[in-house]
């Protein structure tokens, strides 16, 4: 009885949720609210935060928000969602239209609807300033930065690049004038705003491609893309749209083609998951290993030293170690990444790999320290007593009779934060390396789905991380025997 | 060998050793017995510098000690005066030879084969010689003690200083401990200065006992004199409780 009621009810709840989704323009009509998102990190012209009024939004597609929002009779509401992520979020109806640069490819195409375009863009190749490149084939084999899933790393892909991933749309071209990619491809509205000002930089005036913005609908929202192209058509006679567009800057003659340009064409993409995909995750497997045993050779004996200075360096090493250790625990990682790779530039050039290792081990190095720090009170004092009798020096106290015994105490505790480290390594795809996470993201773009690889990744992450678990144990049964402490 | 004058503690607020005078002379071996708190053992650590002292001096083993020990050859004295602890204090992630050739190698300098001889020669004479490969968890009591004893031997003592090596100790184990300690005293010229509780330990091996009250030596001389007439509430207290 009970679970026929359940299966009622699930069957009743199911009914709702497909009946909600059926007609999202009621939905709005009835809320008096067209829910859009986009990523703010997308910055200028887009949609951002207005610096004189900081948690205002302010934007072109703001502006085209509210207008069509105003002709669809409700009022425009912006949600946040992760770019890489809008259009699985927009399927899962977390906000009811994504506009936010969103270009009209013809893969977006098959799998939500999407409106007339509001924009025009043209790609736009940055190079450095010495640079004699006049198109795609004359950087080819170089390192061309770019936006994970835009349109052009479809084109970079597609042209045979590997491209180099950026998060946000400034690193790119602070990048290239530094020289630590050869070029940058994206579109105008970015290229024009970030990177053709800066004196070291030169945007190359051939064209590479054009395409436009459109709104991104859910697939069963007919109604609603309907409505949204008339109000768009409707903005676009009345000049309303011409308005927005000039008073950003925007405006240029190409914008009258509007509906004359076709969807590019989506880059040959992988439908199913092949040898060549497992082969890349596998790459990106090795690269998180060894990310992590590297930055890990960092953070162990530096933690040690950390942990010494705090126990036995008296004053200056005591109040030097807590120091560091607090600051580096006290401060997000990803934080410190960014200031290791970007922030430190102008003084130190390290590559993304070397910035990624020594980011995470010397953060890392910090909870090491207070491990080892741990170990090292929990070994009886009468141990270095003994020592000090039979005339060791501090040094040789140290090394044959503390740490010997510290580091089986921390163990468990290291092993953990080895397996923790080999997580948290994901972090450093934001400073453009592409290990087993970002990976990940990438494939599936080209999967057209999270599940398959989501679930490639986590098996990956699994089998780096459980036979060390495993090593660890054995190790801890040989060093210590299985003296648990008894119970009585 | 040793020379104590005026030696002086506090622990805070309260004066652990308050003018400490005595001497012990070369191959003399000397026991300090009296209530717990009373000094003895901090005495004992202040003669290898694990304490030091606020005032007085001492010397021992030819290096002169002053207040706070600042300057003295650390590892040179330790070297050459050694010492056994209650607890034993092993190195548990080291077998009984390694725990014994550990400081010969580290501290002399001693080759791995020409330590471990030598290692194997004194677990013999404290009556381990087959345990060598053993580790500390698996021994008992008293032959940890032992191990220690053999450990502290290893280097080229002039003075070896005990506290309280059978305290830790089953009645039956502290025996054998008597028993390597007796053979100890007969074949070597070893300066032994011994902090114990136990009367029979006192009393058996010591040519001058001291009995110690409140950080001062109050009454000192033969065991057998003090044992047959003890002056000292102290001393009168500890014979009367035949502590064995």
């Amino acid at each position: 009885m009970n679970v026929r009621l359940l299966i009622a009810v699930v069957a009743a709840l199911l009914l709702f949720a497909r009946a909600a989704r059926a007609d999202t323009l009621a939905d709005v009509r009835a809320r008096g609210v067209l829910r859009w998102a986009g990523d703010i990190q997308g910055g200028e012209p887009y949609v951002y935060e207005d610096e004189k009024q900081p948690g205002k939004l302010v934007g072109f597609e703001v502006e085209i928000a509210d207008a069509l929002a105003k002709r669809l009779g409700v009022r425009a509401k912006f949600v946040q969602a992760d770019w890489s992520n809008l259009v699985p979020s927009l399927e899962r109806a977390d906000f009811d239209v994504i506009m936010n640069g969103l270009e009209a490819t013809a893969e977006r195409r098959e799998r939500i609807l999407l409106s007339r375009p509001y924009f025009v863009y043209r790609e736009t190749l940055a190079v450095p300033r010495g640079s004699t490149a006049q198109s795609l084939d004359d950087v080819r084999g170089k390192r061309i930065a770019t936006l994970n899933q835009t349109f052009a790393w479809h084109l970079l892909r597609a042209r045979g690049f590997e491209p180099v991933l950026y998060e946000g749309v400034q690193e790119p071209y602070s990048d290239l004038a530094r020289g630590r990619v050869d070029g940058v491809l994206l579109e105008n509205v970015i290229a024009d705003r970030y990177g053709c000002g800066l004196p070291e930089i030169r945007c190359v005036e051939d064209e590479i491609a054009r395409g436009t913005y459109v709104i991104g609908i859910r697939k069963n929202d007919g109604a609603l893309k309907i409505a949204i192209d008339e109000a768009l058509d409707a903005m676009k006679k009345s000049g309303e749209l011409r308005a927005i567009l000039e008073r950003w800057k925007l405006w240029a003659p190409e914008q009258n083609d509007l509906d004359a340009i076709a969807d590019l064409a989506a880059a040959p993409a992988p439908r199913a998951i092949d040898r060549a995909q497992v082969v890349l995750f596998l790459q990106g497997a090795l690269v998180t290993l060894g990310l992590t045993c590297a930055a890990f050779a960092i953070a162990m004996p530096f933690g040690i030293l950390l942990a010494i200075a705090r126990l036995y360096g008296g004053a200056v090493g005591r109040v030097a170690s807590a120091t560091y250790v607090e600051i580096l625990r006290g401060t997000p990682v990803l934080l410190q990444l960014y200031i290791l790779y970007y922030g430190l530039a102008p003084f130190v050039r390290l590559g993304p790999m070397t910035a990624a290792i020594v980011g995470l081990g010397l953060n890392y190095a910090a909870y090491e320290a207070e491990v080892h720090r741990g170990a090292l009170l929990a070994v009886p004092r009468g141990q270095s007593e003994a020592a000090a009798a039979l005339g060791l020096t501090r040094v040789q106290t140290l090394r044959h009779v503390l740490l010997p015994q510290s580091l089986r105490h921390a163990l468990p505790a290291v092993t953990n934060d080895f397996v923790a480290l080999l997580k948290d390594s994901s972090l450093v795809s934001v400073i453009t390396v592409v290990e087993l996470t970002k990976r990940m993201t990438i494939a599936s773009v080209e999967l057209r789905g999270w599940l398959v690889p989501g679930l490639l990744c986590a098996a990956l992450y699994f089998a780096l991380s459980f036979p060390l678990a495993r090593l660890s144990r054995r190790l801890e049964k040989r060093l210590h025997g299985d003296q648990a402490p008894r119970l009585a | 060998m040793i020379k104590l004058r005026g030696l002086r503690k506090r622990f805070g607020a309260q004066d652990v050793l308050r003018g400490i005078d005595a001497d012990v002379a070369a191959g003399q071996i000397v026991s300090i017995v009296g209530p717990s708190g009373c000094g003895k053992s901090t005495l004992l650590r202040c003669l290898n510098v694990l304490e030091t002292f606020d005032e007085g001096s001492a010397e021992i083993a030819g290096v002169t000690l002053a207040p706070g020990a600042s300057g003295v050859p650390l590892q040179s004295l330790r070297a050459s005066v050694g010492m056994v602890f209650q607890e034993f204090h092993l190195f548990p992630h080291m077998t009984v030879l390694e725990n014994v050739t550990l400081a010969p190698r580290v501290v002399l300098g001693q080759s791995e084969a020409a330590a471990a001889k030598h290692a194997l020669a004194l677990l013999e004479q404290v009556g381990l010689a087959d345990r060598g490969a053993a580790r500390p968890a698996q021994l008992s009591g008293g032959q940890k003690q032992r191990v220690a004893i053999a450990r502290a031997l290893a280097l080229p003592l002039q003075v070896l200083l005990l506290d309280e090596p059978t305290s830790a100790l089953d009645p039956e184990m502290r025996e054998d401990v008597r028993e390597v300690l007796r053979k100890i005293a007969a074949r070597s010229k070893l300066t032994i200065v011994l902090v114990t509780h136990e009367m029979r330990l006192a009393t058996e091996l010591a040519s001058e006992l001291w009995v110690m009250d409140a950080g001062k030596i109050v009454e000192r001389g033969a065991p057998k004199e003090i044992l047959a007439s003890p002056k000292s509430d102290v001393a009168k207290d500890f014979f009367a409780r035949r502590g064995d």
